[in-house]
């Protein structure tokens, strides 16, 4: 862990990275979109509606990956004092809200053919809208002080705290009746989806999980860099 | 593909209206995220280079008034 | 103790005693939590009748009559039953057999519903599959599997 304290070695670390993620990005998200939109079957329940699982699901799981590192590095940032981390959390925030956003918006205009309605307030559907309100939050508090180190400091202790309802998404389905259906992949006793079906998802949640860090690298790149800059620029009023 | 193919994979199934705009929407986000994101990099690693340029100049000027 | 030692348990018992608050808060919401009612509870208390609430469960097979726009079905979680009337477009899952969730109040002895959702279960396949499934006899095998593995909420649409 100490070992990426340093910046200049995770600089160099995302240089030699990003353009590999990139290439896999664009390789995994081609191959899942003509697998999701093309070469996969009908559902027997659901007809041609259940290919927006394809890309409702893969958001949805990366919106509470990306809050778990983003609780994760938090708590590293204000345990440990580790500046990298501190930067790779406010780095993740806005790709967990654009993830989130996307789970809630694809889940809308899947749930309105298939159930009858754009929207409930089931505890499914509520605790995730929680979650997207959590990362605005994050993103608030973050710039909400004039001294950066204090924001960072709410913030992060904003997202430990927020962490509580992860658990809460993903058991709400089997704590309560919810209009939302149970975990069809990550269950006991294995998947409920068709091997055909699973191919297209498991591609596209591979291509989700590689944009993550391509994008979290090139901000986390982004923030260290500007790190540089206020430092450079105090040394030019002071020094 | 035939023409009669293309309508049908258009129409998906009837649900149409509701399965290219969940995709649209998803590629709009990512890539806007994207493309954001690497606009700052650039911008600022810019910033960066112009400013160690400037320091370095006002280092070499012997008046320190540059 | 040093500073990060301190910090690390400050955080780690923080978010224990965080995780034990939501528990409890959760259960005493419980009851406002959940969605939908089963027929069963809408059985065994009386009170749940004199309220406008959701009922969830199956669409028995065989009781979908349609007269005019005013559709009645029976809804059922294996145990008890109620009849439902709803005026109205149904969503296209709604079928015989799946999972439905009728929003209105109970009015002599027929839940009257405005609002009727369908609820779609965690069975993703091709109708070929489907279909061979039936056929060799495996679906219900299927099904019980899964209601022993607890994976269907007791009583809940399925």
């Amino acid at each position: 862990m100490h070992r990426y304290a340093n910046p200049g070695r995770v600089l160099r670390l995302s240089r030699t990275l990003v353009p590999w993620l990139g290439a896999a990005t664009a390789l995994l998200i081609a191959a899942g979109a003509y697998l999701a939109l093309v070469a996969s079957p009908a559902d027997y329940q659901q007809g041609e509606s259940v290919r927006i699982m394809y890309v409702h699901v893969p958001a949805a799981w990366m919106a509470m990956f990306c809050y778990a590192i983003l609780a994760g590095a938090s708590a590293v940032g204000l345990i440990w004092k580790h500046p990298v981390a501190e930067l790779a959390a406010k780095a993740t925030a806005p790709i967990g809200a654009s993830f989130t956003f996307l789970a809630l918006l694809t889940g809308s205009l899947w749930g309105k053919p298939m159930w009858g309605t754009w929207w409930v307030w089931d505890a499914r559907l509520t605790s995730v809208l929680i979650l997207f309100f959590l990362y605005l939050g994050y993103m608030a508090l973050h710039s909400a002080f004039d001294d950066p180190a204090r924001g960072a400091k709410a913030a992060a202790i904003m997202a430990l705290v927020g962490f509580v309802n992860v658990p809460i998404i993903k058991f709400s389905v089997d704590w309560w009746y919810t209009l939302h259906q149970p975990a069809s992949v990550f269950r006991i006793g294995g998947p409920t989806i068709d091997a055909s079906m699973l191919l297209p998802l498991g591609v596209m949640a591979a291509g989700f999980t590689t944009y993550y860090f391509y994008v979290v690298l090139l901000r986390l790149r982004a923030e260290i860099v500007a790190g540089k800059i206020k430092a450079l620029r105090l040394r030019q009023v002071y020094g | 593909m035939e023409a009669g193919a293309l309508s049908a994979f258009l129409a998906m199934g009837g649900y149409a209206a509701y399965v290219w705009p969940a995709f649209a929407v998803t590629a709009v986000v990512l890539i806007g995220l994207l493309v954001a994101s690497v606009r700052s990099v650039r911008c600022r690693e810019a910033d960066l280079a112009r400013l160690r340029a400037e320091l370095r100049e006002k280092s070499e000027d012997p008046t320190g008034e540059a | 103790m040093k500073p990060k030692h301190r910090r690390l348990t400050f955080v780690v018992i923080g978010l224990g005693l965080l995780g034990i608050a939501a528990a409890l808060i959760l259960s005493a919401f419980q009851e406002s939590i959940v969605f939908f009612h089963s027929p069963s509870e809408l059985a065994k208390h009386a009170n749940l009748a004199e309220r406008r609430l959701r009922i969830g469960g199956l669409v028995e097979e065989g009781s979908v009559n349609r007269s005019g726009a005013t559709v009645t079905f029976r809804v059922t979680d294996l145990a008890n039953a109620v009849t439902v009337a709803y005026t109205g477009i149904l969503p296209d899952l709604f079928r015989e057999g799946q999972g439905v969730v009728a929003e209105g109040r109970m009015k002599d002895g027929v839940f009257v519903a405005d609002q009727v959702l369908a609820k779609h279960d965690e069975n993703y396949m091709p109708p070929e599959v489907a279909d061979s499934l039936k056929k060799s006899g495996q679906w219900q095998h299927m099904r019980q599997s899964m209601e022993q593995a607890g994976q269907i909420p007791q009583g809940a649409a399925r």
